[in-house]
């Protein structure tokens, strides 16, 4: 599954990160590798970004991003 | 001995503070990634050593996937700095020290800060810093850029401790690394940053590859060594494999060296937990808006206002009446007046820019500018505009040049262009007078909501702009919002003052300069004719005629007079002086004369479509300064002002077709 179906607060590591490798760079750059655990915190309140939870610290990130994402559940 | 040093770190890992700190500069800081765009050099003294600083901007990466990457990138690549510090964020120390690695594999002197020690500790984590400096092979000095602690240390060990040493992956990774070294071998004789480049072959780095110009033999043999690599790490994609392999290592030295205590709720997740609720967040948004303008533009800001006023006139009174006691000719009056008059209105309005950059400072550096953005992204992506867009728009409400600096909150260029095209549309604080008078001449009963109409006209503007500019021309599929939420930090008084300080210099002395040229030049022109005699009917001066010249452009729009055309040029010096030109062309020579005059000259129909045109036309010539100062393009900047002018002739026409088709 990708991030972008998972709920929040739920827990998942990382498989790996597709798309355009301008993106999948930046995102792989900023720590979503693979095996490393993630949640998403919350959704904005109109649904897009989402703020996700990673090595400590808060990164946010649009919903297309997050489709790029696969996961899975720990 | 003369070095160099460069400061490099991730985005908001206070690389500025420390600059700061280090070279007494007055450098702008704030806790949001990015707000360095551009290295900034400084100097300081250490025992016998100068040292030249190079702040550079922050990154998260040594690629080239961003301006700041390649700013950063070709400075160490091409300046040779003798030394780096590496600033890393103790708080966030994993994705930090994925940076400090690239930097290491570069083989220069290096020495790692840990900023944020104070923090650190009221976060219960401690790192071990002994143990740190063991396993990377590298000095590993714990520092709080904030308040100075470490800073000594960190300099001392700069100077006396660095040396070339060399941080060894997994025999692995080494092993494919040795066998590209002898590609770069192969194109490249000097040795150094031999390690970074095999790297970045390995990562496929595009502009190296382009760079060296490898031949098709040493591309083959590079591909296999990358197949192998990925293979060996059980990977499909080389920039993961690459990724992986440093983030691994980091997590192994992160294990044995950082110890925090489970299960603290820190203050930055219950703030957020109001601040971005799902029902709270964007009401809550709108409510600090609500404040801040309050503020600002309401009885405090005003407040202020009216005595800088005040004071600009006693002053301007008392030059005049020198001047008259002096016998100074009529002429030398006039332009004295004139200069005075244009560099006082900008004056006035500057309590209202410092409250508002007070404002935003602290915006900036507790952190919710990011939250901000974060909020309103998705609603103006309907628009093509992103999410950060939002805090220039803004600050439009009160002056265009000070908004169209925050576009550099923007990352992407067309993002950031997009905005600066857009922003000149919320109508600024100047524009306000054009407004007042008009309403009161035409629509004396609807005042209010005659003046509230204009501005929700810049927004219905900025909103259909948004979308055809979108279609047509910034078709930026490429925007992102991938952007760090750090945590709240308590703005410093110091911090927040200087920033203040410094915008309200900087705004004062730049559209000072540009404000009094363009007061000088108005004046000659609206004084002499063509032949460079001194005139008294301004319908004879290089202006008036130039006018005339312009009138058949607005005859769609309904006030096609000289004396219209006039006002409006003038306005593209100051906005504020559309009104006051008004009442020179048309002679007035009080307020009632010049209503009655205006009655006479307009339908109502024909004021409220040259309200219109002023809302929209052309920013001031202080605006359009920023902004090419700001894009750093003439061309871009003569596009914008033509679209904005163009925006504002159509939408003028429409009101006055339509206007007339239903009144009259």
């Amino acid at each position: 599954m990708t991030l972008f179906e998972c709920e929040i607060d739920q827990e998942v590591k990382v498989i790996s990160v597709e798309g355009i490798r301008k993106i999948r760079k930046r995102l792989i750059d900023m720590g979503i590798t693979t095996n490393t655990k993630l949640k998403i915190i919350r959704k904005a309140p109109l649904g897009d970004p989402i703020e996700i939870k990673l090595r400590g610290y808060s990164l946010s990130l649009r919903m297309d991003d997050a489709k790029k994402i696969k996961v899975e559940k720990v | 001995m003369k070095q160099t040093v460069a400061l490099v770190g991730n985005p908001n890992s206070g690389k500025t503070t420390l600059f700061n700190l280090l070279t007494g500069a007055k450098q702008h800081v704030g806790n949001w990634p990015g707000v360095t765009i551009e290295k900034k050099e400084g100097m300081f003294n250490y025992e016998e050593h100068e040292i030249k600083l190079v702040d550079l901007p922050g990154i998260y990466s040594m690629s080239t996937f961003s301006m700041e990457e390649i700013i950063s990138r070709d400075f160490i690549m091409n300046e040779h700095p003798d030394l780096i510090i590496n600033i890393v964020d103790g708080t966030n120390l994993e994705r930090n020290l994925y940076l400090s690695l690239q930097l290491k594999e570069l083989g220069l002197p290096m020495v790692i800060a840990i900023n944020m020690i104070d923090e650190l500790k009221n976060k219960h984590i401690d790192i071990d810093t002994k143990k740190l400096t063991k396993l990377l092979n590298t000095p590993v000095i714990g520092i709080s850029a904030k308040n100075g602690e470490g800073v000594r240390d960190l300099v001392h060990s700069l100077i006396h401790e660095t040396s070339t040493s060399e941080f060894k992956y997994d025999e692995v990774t080494e092993e494919h690394l040795n066998q590209i070294k002898k590609i770069v071998k192969e194109v490249k004789h000097d040795p150094t940053h031999e390690k970074f480049y095999a790297f970045k072959l390995l990562e496929d780095d595009e502009l190296l590859i382009k760079q060296f110009n490898l031949n098709k033999e040493q591309l083959n043999r590079l591909n296999v060594i990358q197949e192998s690599f990925k293979k060996s790490k059980s990977q499909n994609d080389i920039d993961m494999a690459a990724a992986d392999t440093r983030y691994e290592v980091i997590e192994n030295i992160t294990k044995q060296c950082v110890t925090k205590e489970q299960n603290i709720k820190h203050i930055t997740e219950k703030i957020d937990r109001l601040l971005l609720n799902k029902y709270l967040g964007i009401p809550m948004f709108f409510l600090i808006l609500l404040v801040i303008f309050l503020i600002t533009f309401g009885p405090i800001g005003e407040y202020f206002m009216g005595l800088i006023e005040g004071l600009i006139g006693i002053i301007t009174e008392n030059i005049i009446e020198i001047l008259i006691s002096l016998n100074t000719s009529n002429w030398l009056i006039s332009l004295i007046e004139a200069i005075i008059n244009g560099v006082g209105a900008i004056l006035s309005f500057m309590p209202q820019i410092m409250l508002l950059f007070l404002f935003l400072s602290i915006l900036e550096d507790s952190g919710y500018i990011s939250r901000a953005a974060f909020l309103m992204d998705q609603l103006l992506r309907k628009i093509g505009l992103n999410g950060k867009a939002f805090i220039p728009m803004l600050m439009g409400l009160g002056c265009t040049v000070p908004a169209l600096m925050a576009t550099r909150v923007l990352e992407t260029e067309d993002d950031k262009k997009m905005t600066m095209v857009l922003t000149p549309f919320m109508s600024c604080s100047a524009r306000l007078p054009i407004y007042a008078l008009i309403a009161s001449v035409f629509f004396p009963k609807h005042k209010g909501l005659v003046i509230f109409s204009m501005y929700l006209l810049g927004l219905i503007v900025i909103i259909i702009s948004g979308l055809i500019l979108k279609k047509f021309v910034f078709k930026n599929s490429g925007s992102t919002f991938i952007l760090e939420l750090p945590p709240y930090r308590l703005p410093s008084l110091r911090n927040t003052v200087m920033h203040m300080w410094e915008k309200a210099k900087g705004f004062l002395t730049k559209a000072g300069t540009v404000i009094l040229l363009g007061s000088i030049v108005l004046w000659l022109f609206t004084n002499f004719n063509f032949s460079l005699e001194m005139i008294d009917n301004p319908e004879e001066s290089i202006i008036g005629v130039i006018g005339k010249a312009m009138t058949w452009i607005f005859i769609p729009t309904g006030f096609a007079s000289w004396e219209a055309v006039i006002s409006l040029i003038t306005g593209f010096i100051a906005k504020e002086s559309v009104v006051s030109s008004m009442a020179v062309v048309y002679g007035a020579n009080t307020v009632t004369s010049l209503n009655q005059i205006l009655m006479t000259k307009f339908t109502s129909v024909e004021a409220y479509a040259f309200m219109t045109f002023a809302l929209l036309y052309s920013p001031c010539i202080a605006a359009v300064g920023t902004l090419y100062k700001e894009s750093n393009s003439a061309k871009f900047t003569l596009k914008s002002v033509l679209f904005q002018s163009l925006v504002a002739w159509i939408a003028a026409t429409l009101v006055n077709v339509i206007g007339s088709l239903l009144f009259m």
